[in-house]
This record gives C-alpha cells, sequence and structure tokens, in this order.
C-alpha cells in the first residue's frame, strides 16, 4: 500500500503540456521509481495553475514549492536535491522580478497574492481526470444537497439572490435566467453549456475544462434540476481536444458512479449529458446562432425574441450559461447566496476569471473580485509592463469590446464601469498594450477578425464593417482625410444601431474606444502622416544620420534585404526603395544613429 | 461504484478524502503544525527517514493534523537527526538527537500539550523568504 508523503502536482493545461509537460510526468516517475520511490511519492497531472508565463509549472506539496520553467532535464534534480535531500531546487524557483528575491513558496508569489479562486478553484490542484480527488473537494455534495433538501424554488432563489451574473460577456443575472426557463411550460427543455470559446486572447473556459470538467457538469446538473431539464448539451469547439477528452473522461466517469443518468442519487431525477462540437465561428457563441448550429443548421443568429428560454434548441425551452458561469454555482449552493453576494461590488458579485495577455510581465490565468483595479491586476499579479515600458492601454471584451487608458486603471472592474468605460467585461481577455502599439491599428486587427467571423447574414455587419476596415486601412497607409474620422464614428453608430446579433451590435467598439480615447493618434496618422507608435510602415522610414554613424557595418550586415550600404569607417545609407522597414537595424545600431521619421 | 445516495457520496468522501489531505495541508500550513525533518546526507545517516516515518505514523495515530516536510541540512550535524516544530503562530523550535522516543515525547508533550521538552537546541538562525 502506497503511503505517499509528497505529492508533485505537474501543470497539464495545453500551454504547459505544449513545452513538454507530459515528457516531465514520465520523467518523474521513471526517476522516482529509480529511487525506489514510488510509494512515497505521488506525481499528479493537473489542470491549469494560471501562470502560464513561466509553464511548465510544477508544485511540491506539502511544503508548497513552486518550480516555474521546469525541463525533462531538470527532472534528476528536482528528485536528487528537493524530493531525497530536501533542498528546493534554487535555480528552478521564481524570481521576483521587482527585488531579484527568489520566492519558494506560492503563497508568497505576487501573481497568487492578489487571486481568489471561486470558479478556479479545483484548476491546478486536483486531477481533472479522476472523479475521486473531485469528491474530496466536496463534489457533486451541492449536487447532492439540492436533490436531497430543496425545491427547484428554492434552489433557484439561493442562485438569484447570490447576484451572479452571465460570465459569458453579457452580465444577464444567472438566477432570474434559470427562472424564466424554469416558468416555460414544456414536455422537454434542455440545458446547455456554452463553451465555443472564441476572443482572441481569452482561454479561461479551456482552462476549466480542462482543469475541473466535473464542476461544469455538476452545476448542468443542477441547472437541470431547477428548470425541468433532464437533457445537457456542452457545445464545444472542437479546436479544444484536451478539454473535450477530459470532458468526456468526467462524463463516463460521473455515469459509472450514478452522479449522471437515470434516478441520480435516489431522488427518482434524471439528468445526461451530451457533447456537441462547433466548427470554431465566433458567432456561434451567441445563443441563438449556438442553438441553431447544434440542430444542425447554418450557425447563424436570430432575432430575439423568442429568447431561447422560451424556445430554444428544437423549439424547446432551453438554458444556455457559459462554462465558467456554471463553474461558479456548485460553490455557491454550497457555501450559500450570503458568501457569495459579500464579494465583489455592488452590481457585480462574486469573481471574474480574466485571461492577461499581451505587454505585461506575467501572462496567465487570473481570478479576481469583482471591483479589483486594473492597476492591481496589471501591476500587482501582472508584474507590470515588460521590458519597463510605458503603459498605453487595456483591449477588454474582445473584439465586442474597448480599450481602457491610463485614466481608468483605477476603476473597479465590474460589468456597469467597464461599460461606462466605453468597453465591456466580456468573457474575460485581457490584452495589455504599450507604447509601442498603435491604436488605429489595433482597431483595424479586430476588425479584421470581426470580417473573418461575420456570418454574413445582415447587411450592417457585412458590409458595414468592410467599409470600415477599408477606412481603416487607408488610415494606416497614410491616405485618410479628416472627414474619414468622422465617417467613421457615423458608420460605427449606424451598425451599432441596426446589425441583426451581438456580434455586428459590438463590432464597432474597437473603433469608438479608440477614437475616443486615442483621437490625436488617429489625427496624426491623417494631418501628420505619421504613425506616433512607430507602427505603421508605409507611413515612415529609417534614416541614418551621417554623424553619429561610426561605419561600424553592423546595420548592414544585419539587414535581411541589402538595403543598406557604406564603407568601413565611413557613414552608411539605407535605400528606401529596398527598405522593407522591419526595424532591424534600428534595434542593432549601438550609436543611436538610426531614426524614424 | 454506483452512488446511490447522499449518504454513499459523504462516505466516499470520507474514504477518498486523505488523497488530496497533503495538499489541502499545503494550502493552509500555517494554521496547523508544521515539522521539519534535517535530510541532508548526515540526518540520514542516523536514521532521519525512520523518525519521519514514526512521526507520520504517530500524528496519524494521534489524529493531530501535522504537516512533516523534508529540509536540507540545519547545520547541527554533531545532533543529527534533528527536527524543526512550527506550532501555529509560534517561533519555530529544533530539537537534536530526535529517536523515536524523543519523537513521540516532542509529540504528546510539546505538540498537543505545549509544554518544553529536553532536547531544544537553540536557534541559530532565521529563514529569509520575502
Amino acid at each position: 500500500m502506497a503511503d505517499y508523503k509528497m505529492h508533485i502536482l505537474v501543470c497539464g493545461g495545453t500551454g504547459c503540456r505544449a513545452s513538454q509537460a507530459e515528457q516531465i510526468v514520465d520523467d518523474l516517475k521513471t526517476e522516482l521509481k529509480n529511487n525506489n520511490l514510488q510509494n512515497e511519492v505521488k506525481v499528479v497531472t493537473t489542470g491549469c495553475f494560471g501562470f502560464c508565463e513561466k509553464g511548465p509549472v510544477i508544485k511540491v506539496v506539502p511544503d508548497n514549492t513552486f518550480y516555474t520553467q521546469v525541463t525533462p532535464v531538470d527532472v534528476k534534480d528536482i528528485v536528487n536535491e528537493h524530493i531525497i535531500k530536501g533542498r528546493p531546487l534554487k535555480r528552478l524557483l521564481y524570481v521576483n522580478p521587482k527585488n531579484d528575491y527568489k520566492v519558494t513558496s506560492t503563497a508568497n508569489i505576487d501573481f497568487y497574492k492578489k487571486q481568489v479562486r471561486i470558479a478556479l478553484r479545483n484548476c491546478g490542484f486536483i486531477n481533472p481526470e479522476n472523479i475521486e480527488e473531485f469528491i474530496a473537494r466536496d463534489g457533486y455534495a451541492s449536487l447532492g444537497k439540492v436533490l436531497s433538501e430543496m425545491t427547484p424554488e428554492q434552489a433557484i432563489k439561493i442562485i438569484k439572490d447570490s447576484g451572479l451574473r452571465g460570465r459569458g460577456g453579457g452580465g444577464f443575472p444567472t438566477g432570474l435566467k434559470w427562472e424564466i426557463t424554469s416558468k416555460s411550460v414544456s414536455d422537454q427543455k434542455y440545458v446547455v453549456c456554452n463553451a465555443d470559446e472564441g476572443d482572441p486572447g481569452a482561454f479561461m473556459d479551456r482552462s476549466i475544462l480542462e482543469g475541473d470538467p466535473h464542476s461544469v457538469i455538476e452545476a448542468m446538473a443542477i441547472c437541470g434540476y431547477c428548470i425541468g431539464a433532464d437533457k445537457g448539451l456542452v457545445y464545444i469547439r472542437a479546436e479544444y481536444p484536451l478539454a473535450i477528452k477530459r470532458l468526456r473522461v468526467a462524463i463516463d466517469q460521473a455515469r459509472e458512479y450514478g452522479l449522471l443518468g437515470n434516478d441520480i442519487l435516489s431522488s427518482g431525477f434524471n439528468f445526461d449529458l451530451e457533447l456537441r462540437y462547433g466548427a470554431g465561428a465566433f458567432v456561434c457563441g451567441e445563443e441563438t446562432a449556438l442553438i441553431h448550429s447544434m440542430e444542425g443548421l447554418r450557425g447563424e443568429p436570430t432575432f430575439k425574441p423568442p429568447f431561447p428560454s422560451v424556445s430554444g434548441y428544437l423549439g424547446k425551452p432551453t438554458n444556455v450559461n457559459n462554462v465558467e458561469t456554471f463553474a461558479n454555482v456548485p460553490v455557491i449552493i454550497s457555501k450559500g447566496a450570503e458568501w457569495f453576494s459579500s464579494i465583489g461590488s455592488e452590481k457585480s458579485k462574486g469573481t471574474k476569471v480574466f485571461a492577461l495577455a499581451g505587454k505585461v510581465n506575467n501572462v496567465g490565468l487570473i481570478e479576481v473580485p469583482m471591483g479589483t483595479t486594473l492597476r492591481e491586476v496589471i501591476y500587482d499579479i501582472g508584474g507590470g509592463i515588460r521590458n519597463g515600458k510605458k503603459f498605453k492601454a487595456v483591449q477588454t471584451g474582445g473584439p465586442s469590446g474597448g480599450c481602457l487608458t491610463v485614466k481608468h486603471l483605477d476603476t473597479p472592474i465590474d460589468y456597469d464601469n467597464l461599460i461606462a468605460a466605453g468597453s465591456m467585461m466580456g468573457s474575460g481577455g485581457m490584452i495589455v498594450l504599450d507604447e509601442d502599439d498603435c491604436m488605429v491599428s489595433i482597431a483595424r486587427f479586430y476588425l479584421e477578425f470581426t470580417l473573418d467571423e461575420s456570418c454574413g447574414k445582415c447587411t450592417p455587419c457585412r458590409i458595414g464593417n468592410k467599409r470600415l476596415h477599408e477606412i481603416l486601412t487607408r488610415i494606416t497607409e497614410g491616405n485618410g482625410t479628416m472627414v474619414d474620422l468622422e465617417r467613421l464614428r457615423m458608420l460605427s453608430n449606424t451598425i451599432k444601431d441596426t446589425a441583426l446579433c451581438g456580434l455586428g451590435q459590438t463590432s464597432p467598439n474597437p473603433v469608438l474606444s479608440t477614437l475616443d480615447n486615442f483621437y490625436d493618434e488617429y489625427v496624426a496618422h491623417v494631418k501628420d502622416h505619421k504613425c506616433p507608435a512607430g507602427q505603421c510602415k508605409s507611413m515612415m522610414s529609417y534614416l541614418i544620420d551621417a554623424e553619429s554613424c561610426t561605419g561600424c557595418t553592423l546595420c548592414s550586415r544585419n539587414c535581411p534585404v541589402g538595403a543598406i550600404s557604406g564603407e568601413k569607417k565611413m557613414p552608411h545609407y539605407i535605400n528606401q526603395s529596398i527598405c522593407i522597414k522591419c526595424g532591424i537595424c534600428h534595434e542593432k545600431c549601438k550609436f543611436k544613429a538610426i531614426s524614424i521619421i | 461504484m454506483k452512488i446511490k445516495s447522499l449518504a454513499d457520496l459523504r462516505s466516499i468522501k470520507a474514504e477518498v478524502q486523505g488523497k488530496i489531505k497533503l495538499r489541502e495541508q499545503g494550502e493552509n500550513a500555517e494554521n496547523i503544525v508544521q515539522i521539519k525533518v534535517a535530510m541532508a546526507t548526515c540526518g540520514i545517516a542516523a536514521g532521519a527517514k525512520g523518525v519521519m516515518n514514526f512521526i507520520l505514523e504517530e500524528a496519524d495515530f494521534k489524529g493531530i493534523d501535522v504537516v512533516v516536510t523534508q529540509t536540507g541540512c540545519m547545520g547541527y550535524c554533531y545532533a543529527e537527526p534533528t527536527i524543526e516544530v512550527i506550532l501555529p503562530q509560534k517561533d519555530p523550535v529544533v530539537f537534536g538527537f530526535v529517536t523515536k522516543e524523543k519523537a513521540r515525547e516532542i509529540i504528546n508533550e510539546y505538540i498537543i500539550k505545549g509544554e518544553m521538552v529536553d532536547g531544544m537546541i537553540p536557534v541559530s538562525y532565521k529563514t529569509v523568504d520575502e
């Protein structure tokens, strides 16, 4: 009988797997066996720890030592030094970027200090492919509590009182949605989990499904009981193979344990789950389009009402919630509405998971109470801007959201504040931009995304966005006029007012918010034909200052297209007709002789 | 294995709880008794491994929650095996020449009753961890 004294938790999220986490697990097991420690030390693959920047990450418990950027080469040393001799392996410890101290325990890492993990409570803690570890963490106890002690109305009331709002971005009160669906009369109803996460840079739903699939299954069953549905469907994009695999394993285990199927926990309640795969179209995250896609029709949205809670999948009442929303439900049931509503801000309760990306030191998955300020997220948890550059903006809400700037840094993040600031919560992608990012190009990037993803059904979205994109392209190429800026705003507002679904109605947001917050930058592009961030290539050229140039030849040796010529120790010269404006010469020059104009 | 009732679920939970107990304790280490066993070459040679196993068994038998971790050489090689005991909100105390009998005494007297026992080594260092 194995009597484990230590557990080595290895992150098995997609990010860490991409950098050989699986190999590390195998090597650890082999190495432990070689030292005859296989019965004393257990190796566990878990879900995402969130600290993707420093992956693959490993945590050794009970001493809570946290190792970052581990490679298979390090395995031998971890076993020899830490496991056998009890000395933490210094070179793999996390280094606090602020003071260069090495930090051993997760409790002392700034990245984790300000986080409150509710939806991610089990991610990085349990083995997602082992239902028993989930049960040990009070898994399925909330389902048991609801089935044995509560009427559907009572359970709905708890969710309503908790103040939980839809985490997919819209922020609709979850309890209210459940109540409306429960009141729809029908012989058949459905619970649907929206796992069609599509915002660029967002991966919180994937991480929850990969790290804690059972919590979503449990919540869907609770929802089924509340609204009177015996069937659940998870709509998940086929691009998430690991999440699909873990979800399948979890569903099979839940069936085997009798937690899905007929007469669950002898309560007479039946519930089962099926998976439906999406092809990865962004618009299918919109609930009506999602339902059509599940029905085998084209993934196009239709006009609401009727809302899915009245007429959804196959015309039956359907309750659609996002993955993260569901992940909150079991905890709310077990700890109560009051506990949940004590966390967060006045109108937004609980926590929100964000995928922190872009020019920030600690890229990763974080969960903070609603009402945390952007400054805390970016500087305390995110560790500040990379390479000591200046913060410029943060893009939230993906292609439907907008940019927040320096003046919003101290705004508490919640649904209403973000909308007031001209952006939105969205599903939780947070892309940090620094002084080198051109805001016009950013707006254009998001437009390009919407253009690709527009289903083409309604004219404002199909043609309007195309025109917006053309104007933006014109501006970034230096051919824009001041009239274009007005056209941008007018067209954006028209699209907002007339598009059919959420995708079209929000697609001009990146344009509007950059116009509002960075109007000067637009004007600089149009009037001065200059890109202040130095990103729009057609508007700039690199010049060598003959006086500062020492003729070291470094630039000409590094130029990929051979555009730089000149004799040794003589000033060099850039041939503008050959130059592709890659900026390598500017970067390489040690004498600051190359300037951008 | 079908779970047929809430009672079934609870008994399975109790059964599997141990699987992750170590991790939950680790998260919550500052609120429970921590024992660090010096496991460098000198410690191992003096029998630290047997002592560590004994402490785990004894703590389990007495039903007290402890986090037992290994640590490197504490520098008291003359007094191996050495262990460091940290009661919640108390300063660490180091004991030397810890045999199984001594370990039992430390658990019964110091950890359970909070009374000092012989064999304490004055702590001559502080751990730097931010």
